[in-house]
């Protein structure tokens, strides 16, 4: 089997969705935080809160959607933490970042030991189960892509979609990107700059987490230790490369998907010439090379890592 | 009544200041930089917080309402609209998303683009004032954004309009314009304030001027009965002093720039084929209205910004691929337009400041390791020479007031008996005590022999300084023949080569 | 109505205290965590305490664990001060431990006082380069540096892996992936007999005062102090920023190299996937808390290596999980940075004059 043959695979095609699905929510995430001026490096956190509070809250009996719902509101909450301490106090985007994402991964593992103390193999839940759509579902090639992935990949591009609209077509999208480039313009209309700055990283934050839960409801059926693995930090880098349009981050995620689907692959292909490391590798290079192309041009957000203070103009 | 009464208590800024403005009037505020004139407008508009004193705004009917302070949204809500002299626009966005901005319900599904776009185009009808709507603001013109600035107070419905400096950044035929515009709005019952430092457009354009000093309000007095030298007294406290300077002959050249080019990002900051040379004993004034290349050309000779066409020579001297290094050794002074973002490390001691320029000379340090002694006496001479005053040499230079930053600048510029001094805006927001200074020391430097580039917006500034004067617009430069302040202007806005 | 208003000046007294109230604040939330475990509170800061101060056995203990923590801190110090945010410590560490291992697990055969200097030179060299090259891509490319070292980590550790599993493999290890052990002459001296402590904190000692030398008399610190606080000007005055950039990326690096080499030549001998336990990200904490000052780097390490310590021993006898201690060290952080904001402003509260309302 060559390169082609994979490119052409239902399956190959499938993984890729599956593997973008986190990524499409972190992403977005970021975007929303970083198109109003904040950046949240709390991101690798927040998805390893979202994937342990969704587990834990399905492994407790509150059902699939409770779980999500219960992700969704951990992020919210390690968002708020980091929200207060960079809008209004003003602090070190970057430090608080990483301070949120050390805490929120933290909490996540003190939880989950304490929880479970003993145990040598994680427990199972039923996870998220492949929407499959009578007579769609058996159409040739786009069938087994698109309606067997489960409800969250779903609401992930349900998500673009409504972060594109409220972006783009509604006045608190015009407001949050104004607040974004210049907070004085938002001020002197009498908007509230910290109202839609912590509201918009509280609510990127959700969305973080939904990709967390995906994790452990859809992709997998448990809670591991480290399984973000980077996943977070490759969605700040894709945001850069997405130039934070939530098409464009759409797009970037799918690559990224389909570039990890083919190695892994490629991996079983030609696997007795390479070390398997260097498969694993590739992602991670694949962002940096992502971030290298498009920096130079990159249009951030003016008021990106910038603090503003009421009333000291 | 048919009028307004405002009461503002002390603040640091402002030591309990009343006004009246009262409806179709245009009253001037008018002061030196420092007295207090902005900060008393961003109480009104909501956003500074006054310590005490009280605002009342008449609504239709002419009743009179106390404004709930702090807050933006209560002033807009009372008919206050504000164009600041920093525009608040956020340059992502299209004129017409700057101009709806705030104005409908954040919870709202859609915009109303049709209704915004019809009132719109209703204002710019009675006013005259026009823009593009669909055009993003960082691409516009200053004089654009500013239509643009005072288009989103207009669709607010106020009733009241204050303009911050609105002349600095225009020719003065389009002040002249935006004047008019005015002129036309009050007919209709609009009240305006604008703030000014500039005599002449004060007494062209208001019914009343306003002045105050240090914060507290010296004088009240209707146009038609003023003139210059009243209200010029009124500002300062006492005459201000001419600066006295003698005529010289201009030596040897000591920068010339041959057919240099500059590409920027956007047109604002490049420079096409600019031809000039500057002479010992010689201040050449470029004059222009902001972002026509003024930075282009600051940053080539300050080596900031690198030529992509075109020979730099400085004291014969050709200078390839110039970098702040090469410039400074090459006997470069330079004097940055902004001086608390380029000027200064606000969190390394003034003294430190003091010789961030020559950390290389055996005079700082030996073997790599800074000679603080040294350092210190250095800055302690300094200090007293040029007169900078604050809580110590040893202090962070961001504790300095704006003023006092400037001195510190000057003695390390002028320290170093520069053959070239390329001051760029220098006595922008000082006050005329401080600003009188830098004249001095820019005179000092040109009778002792060196070429000065003086770059200011501040016609007057340029008139009053240079020996000789250019103009820049649109990234080029051209030699005004006239010291006519018409004439100048004219060319300012490229109506005349 | 709540205003903020910047202090003239921060105190001597906040400066020091800020940072020490702040650690003890994190300490003292542990507390909540505790009783959610169903622990004895006042027990368990017992076991914590006695784990750290109880023996001499303790205490050395808990400043083996604080002499990486030295390295990493003083790493993210020095970058930060020049805000250059190096986040790869981790990464660089595990590059100092590889060329340690490379060169001292019987590469070259020498005596002590050529070996020991061969392996912290290659060492440093390795954590050098783990920070010059997004250094590089940085002034470059412009791409950002923070997304760089935090990817690069990734890269570096999967990298181990396969040395471990190749180059590295030891062939007597009975297939697990290690390298093979450093030679003895190649190992740090141990500072006491039976004690796990070793020469590598003097080492550390002596960078950290090193540091601050050069940090407030040297022309290099000059010049890195400017960059960090503000480039623009640096750049202005003719400071090379991109070139100062460099030569503290370079030493953060190999600062962070350093860090690997006295784990795995000072401590364990040979080279596991698992010899840091995320010292480099925990170096970021050490560094906030101190101030970014390099002396004070010493002391933050030793209270995050006795949180550590103390709590690996209280986990031990009260079966409390010892994520506990990276609970502590998180939410020390947290505090640190909002006590920092304390030490800049003060909150004022203005009274809102009567009669206004609209």
């Amino acid at each position: 089997m060559d390169i082609l043959q994979i490119l052409l695979s239902e399956s190959f095609w499938a993984a890729s969705l599956r593997i973008a699905t986190p990524l499409i929510f972190g992403v977005l995430g970021a975007l929303l935080c970083e198109k109003t001026g904040v950046l949240n490096l709390g991101i690798e956190g927040i998805f390893a809160a979202g994937a342990m509070a969704g587990w834990m809250a399905v492994w407790l009996g509150a059902g699939l959607w409770g779980g999500v719902l219960v992700a969704a509101l951990a992020g919210a909450f390690f968002g708020l933490i980091h929200a207060i301490l960079t809008v209004p106090l003003g602090l070190s985007q970057h430090v608080s970042g990483l301070g949120v994402t050390m805490f929120a991964t933290s909490v996540s593992y003190f939880t989950y030991r304490t929880a479970l103390p003993n145990v040598s193999s994680p427990p199972r839940i039923e996870p998220f189960q492949p929407l499959d759509v009578p007579l769609l579902s058996d159409l040739p090639f786009l069938g087994p892509v698109l309606f067997q992935q489960t409800a969250l990949t779903w609401l992930a591009i349900l998500m673009v979609g409504l972060v594109w609209y409220v972006l783009n077509r509604t006045p608190l999208g015009v407001a949050l990107q104004a607040v974004g480039d210049n907070p004085d313009s938002v001020d002197a209309q009498g908007l509230s700059v910290y109202g839609l700055r912590i509201g918009a990283v509280v609510a990127g934050s959700a969305l973080m987490a939904l990709g967390g839960a995906f994790l452990t409801m859809s992709a997998f059926d448990a809670f591991f230790f480290g399984m973000v693995n980077g996943r977070g930090w490759v969605c700040i880098a894709l945001v850069i490369f997405a130039s934070w349009k939530p098409g464009k981050a759409l797009l970037g995620a799918l690559l990224f998907g389909a570039f990890d689907a083919l190695q892994v692959r490629l991996q079983t292909e030609v696997g007795a010439l390479l070390p398997g490391q260097v498969f694993l590798m590739a992602p991670y290079i694949l962002s940096i090379i992502a971030l290298v192309v498009a920096a130079r041009k990159a249009d951030y957000p003016r008021a990106l890592l910038t603090p503003w203070f009421k009333g000291q103009r | 009544m048919n009028g307004l009464t405002k009461r503002f208590g002390s603040v640091v800024a402002n030591n309990a200041v009343d006004l009246t403005l009262h409806r179709g009037e245009v009253l001037a505020l008018l002061g030196e930089n420092g007295a207090g004139k902005t900060t008393l407008m961003n109480m009104l508009f909501g956003h500074y917080m006054p310590d005490e004193g009280t605002v009342d705004v008449a609504d239709d009917a002419g009743a009179l309402h106390p404004l709930m302070l702090g807050h933006p949204q209560a002033a807009l809500a009372a008919g206050i609209g504000m164009v600041h002299q920093h525009f608040t626009l956020a340059e992502n966005l299209n004129a017409l998303d700057n101009i709806v901005l705030g104005s409908e319900p954040l919870r709202m599904l859609k915009r109303d683009r049709v209704g915004a776009r019809a009132k719109i185009a209703r204002i710019m009808e009675h006013t005259g004032l026009q823009a593009q709507l669909d055009v993003p603001v960082g691409k516009m013109s200053v004089g654009e954004r500013q239509r643009v600035e005072i288009l989103k107070a207009l669709y607010r419905d106020v009733r009241i309009l204050v303009l911050d400096e609105p002349t600095a950044v225009l020719t003065p035929q389009e002040a002249d314009t935006l004047f008019d515009s005015i002129v036309a709005m009050t007919r209709e019952g609009l009240s305006v304030i604008f703030i000014s430092h500039k005599l002449r457009e004060v007494l062209a354009f208001s019914h009343r001027i306003a002045v105050l000093r240090h914060g507290e309000k010296v004088g009240e007095i209707a146009t038609d009965e003023a003139d210059e030298r009243v209200i010029a007294r009124m500002m300062v406290g006492a005459d201000t002093p001419e600066t006295p300077r003698s005529e010289l002959p201009p030596g040897a050249p000591v920068l010339q720039l041959k057919n240099l080019s500059v590409a920027g990002r956007s047109k604002r900051d490049s420079l096409e084929d600019v031809t000039l040379t500057v002479h010992q004993h010689e201040i050449l004034g470029i004059a222009g209205v902001s972002g026509n290349g003024q930075s282009a050309l600051a940053g080539v000779i300050s080596g900031l910004n690198q030529p992509t066409g075109g020979t730099l020579t400085v004291d014969e001297t050709a200078i390839a691929n110039p970098t702040p290094r090469k410039m400074i050794h090459a006997g470069v002074g330079r004097i940055p337009e902004d001086r608390h973002h380029d000027g200064i490390v606000g969190a390394m001691s003034v003294a430190e400041n003091m010789v961030i320029e020559r950390l290389d000379e055996p005079g700082v340090q030996a073997n790599g390791l800074l000679k603080r002694d040294a350092i210190r006496a250095n800055a302690d001479r300094l200090a007293a020479d040029y007169d900078v005053r604050g809580p110590g040499v040893t202090a962070r230079a961001r504790l300095l007031s704006g003023g006092n930053i400037q001195k510190l600048i000057l003695a390390r510029v002028f320290e170093q008996n520069p053959k070239l001094i390329l001051a760029n805006q220098p006595t922008r927001g000082l006050d005329m005590g401080a600003a009188a200074e830098v004249a001095r020391r820019l005179l000092e430097a040109r009778t002792r022999g060196a070429g000065i580039v003086l770059i200011s917006e501040d016609l007057d500034e340029v008139l009053s300084l240079a020996d000789r004067i250019m103009v820049i617009h649109d990234g080029a430069l051209i030699e005004a023949n006239s010291r006519d302040r018409e004439h100048i202007g004219l060319m300012m806005a490229g109506e005349l080569t | 109505m709540i205003r903020i208003e910047p202090r003239q000046s921060s105190s001597r007294l906040m400066t020091l205290g800020i940072p020490v109230l702040s650690a003890f604040v994190a300490l003292a939330l542990a507390a909540l965590p505790l009783a959610f475990a169903g622990a004895n509170v006042t027990t368990a800061y017992q076991e914590m305490f006695k784990g750290v101060f109880g023996s001499t056995f303790a205490f050395t203990e808990m400043l083996t664990r604080a002499t990486p923590l030295i390295f990493t801190g003083l790493a993210a110090a020095l970058a930060f001060r020049a805000k250059l945010w190096n986040i790869g410590a981790e990464g660089q560490l595990y590059l100092g431990a590889m060329a340690a291992v490379a060169i001292g697990a019987g590469a070259i055969d020498a005596p002590s006082f050529v070996l020991i200097p061969l392996i912290v030179l290659f060492g440093c060299a390795a954590g050098a380069v783990g920070m010059a090259v997004p250094t590089v891509l940085k002034s470059r490319f412009g791409a950002d540096e923070v997304v760089t070292t935090l990817l690069l980590n990734f890269v570096i550790l999967i990298f181990l892996q396969m040395m471990l599993e190749g180059p590295l493999k030891d062939p007597m290890g009975l297939g697990w992936p290690q390298s093979p052990p450093i030679l003895d002459q190649g190992m740090l001296p141990p500072l006491m007999d039976r004690m796990r402590v070793h020469s590598g904190l003097i080492i550390a000692l002596v960078c950290a005062g090193v540091a601050q030398f050069m940090l407030a008399r040297s022309v290099w610190g000059f010049k890195l102090r400017a960059v960090g606080e503000n480039a623009a000007a640096a750049k202005h005055a003719g400071i090379r920023v991109n070139r100062s950039l460099m030569s503290v990326a370079i030493v953060s690096g190999a600062l962070a190299g350093m860090a690997g080499v006295s784990e795995v030549a000072g401590l364990k001998g040979y080279l596991t996937a698992d010899l840091s336990p995320g010292f480099g990200y925990t170096g970021i904490v050490v560094a906030m808390l101190a101030g970014l000052s390099p002396v004070g780097v010493v002391m933050s390490a030793v209270f995050i290596a006795s949180v550590f310590v103390g709590a690996d021993s209280m986990s031990r006898a009260m079966g409390v999980s010892s994520y506990l201690a990276d609970l502590v060290v998180s939410m020390s952080l947290l505090c640190v940075l909002i006590g920092g904001f304390f030490a800049r402003y003060r909150i004022a509260l203005v009274k809102t004059p009567k009669g206004e309302q609209a």
